[in-house]
């Protein structure tokens, strides 16, 4: 019978599957480990960070950089659009590319053009088929091991976007790491920088009288004005830390129910395929008893 | 001395160096700078160099720097910085890479390029590892 061997060959090529997803949900596993401890090896500095811009904001006060001015006309904006270079993730590129189309829908309606920065070779080809205006791409970088120089080169061809009025602001959209089984996307500003002062300002209470005493070299606003560029650098570090560690641990989740429903289709082929090899041998013994009694008579 | 002074260097990617020390001499833009403890807060840029400090015991080491900035507190030093090496691990051959690659693109470049600046300042962080590491 031919479909007994029919059967077969597609239990051998799902188990096939079933072993290159295997695979692959190892593979993820390993590099979200990876993934993982940079991230959490960038909270120290992050943080460090934060806090020091957090105390010379406040010293600086009143005084102003470009950075921080927001437009009164917004006429162009600037999409900083994180996506994985791969497939095989569930909807994790879909999320964030659905993300980036409702934000974009938005400002089109407010008649406001929009171009990309794209991270992600699944985004670049997205912008591509929508005709969208992309200024740069970087691949190769999210999912990878990138240092901090691609955040900062990245970063500072968006600040001189910016400083030169080739648009208004600056936004980002890209994977927040919540847990393993949750990846939200997430639409945040860059540029303008926003108020910083307001961020966490409670969690400090003890330590703000003697901070407010720093001496600085060279002035407040000088400082200010160095580390501002740093603060956006240090953002986008950290957005492409965490949508790498997502689609990791995206493509994991996702390999691993491929590999789930492999075996399901295993179980219900070899029933199958059993089923239908007891009816050959039901029909093969019924041939051998019909000729026996065909002969006795 | 009896009393210590906290020294954190931190990149991006890891803590360089936590440890209590005795004496901080760090490279800030407008000069060199020590801390001891019980200094004024302080916060201030730095150029790319080297950071020395005086361990527990007694033993000064280096940390080369690019970068980066510096904060002084009374009672702690943090230095956050782009990239930060102890001498012992700064890759020689590839500082002389750098170098060599750097050195070559000035000799093309015309001056008023971001490239050159790029190669300058990517030159200044090769020469200044390699100071760093050829001193014993």
């Amino acid at each position: 019978m031919a479909t007994l061997k029919d059967i077969k060959l597609k239990i051998v090529g799902v188990k096939k599957t079933q072993q290159i997803t295997k695979a692959m949900n190892m593979v993820a596993a390993s590099k979200l480990r990876g993934a993982q401890s940079r991230m959490e090896g960038f909270r120290p500095y992050a943080g460090k960070f934060a806090e020091v811009l957090e105390s010379l904001a406040e010293k600086a006060g009143e005084e102003t950089n470009p950075l921080l001015e927001a437009r009164e006309e917004v006429k162009k904006v600037h999409l900083v659009l994180c996506t994985s270079d791969r497939g095989l993730c569930g909807g994790f590129n879909t999320n964030l590319i659905a993300r980036a189309r409702q934000f974009i829908k938005a400002k089109n309606e407010q008649h406001i053009d929009v171009s990309v920065t794209n991270f992600g070779k699944k985004g670049r080809d997205w912008c591509r088929k929508q005709g969208l205006e992309f200024q740069s791409e970087y691949l190769g970088v999210v999912g990878g091991s990138f240092g901090f120089n691609i955040a900062s080169t990245a970063g500072q061809a968006l600040i001189e976007g910016f400083l030169n009025k080739t648009y208004d602001e600056v936004h980002i959209v890209y994977a927040e790491f919540v847990s393993m089984a949750r990846q939200t996307p997430v639409l945040s500003q860059m540029l303008p920088i926003m108020p910083i002062a307001s961020t966490e300002a409670e969690s400090e209470q003890e330590e703000k009288p003697y901070l407010a005493e720093h001496i600085c070299e060279p002035s407040a606003p000088e400082l200010l004005g160095d580390l501002l560029p740093r603060n956006v650098y240090v953002q986008l570090y950290s957005a492409l830390l965490e949508t790498s560690t997502s689609e990791h641990a995206a493509r994991m989740a996702a390999m691993n129910n491929a590999t789930t429903a492999c075996k399901d289709i295993i179980g219900n082929l070899t029933l199958v395929y059993n089923k239908a090899r007891q009816a050959a041998i039901t029909a093969e013994l019924m041939d051998i008893v019909g000729g026996a009694e065909a002969l006795k008579g | 001395m009896a009393e210590k002074i906290k020294l954190e260097v931190v990149t991006p990617e890891k803590y360089v160096v936590d440890e209590e020390v005795e004496i901080v001499v760090a490279p800030g833009v407008i000069g060199e700078f020590g801390v001891l403890i019980g200094h004024t807060p302080f916060l201030t840029t730095l150029k790319t160099g080297t950071v020395r400090y005086t361990d527990a015991n007694g033993k000064e080491r280096f940390v080369f720097v690019s970068g980066g900035f510096a904060e002084a507190l009374p009672d702690k030093v943090t230095v956050l910085a782009e990239s930060a090496e102890r001498r012992r691990d700064i890759d020689v051959a590839r500082a002389k890479d750098a170098q060599q690659r750097a050195q070559e693109r000035l000799a093309q470049e015309k001056a008023e390029d971001i490239d050159f600046l790029r190669a300058q300042i990517a030159l200044e962080r090769a020469i200044s590892r390699l100071n760093l590491a050829g001193t014993k």
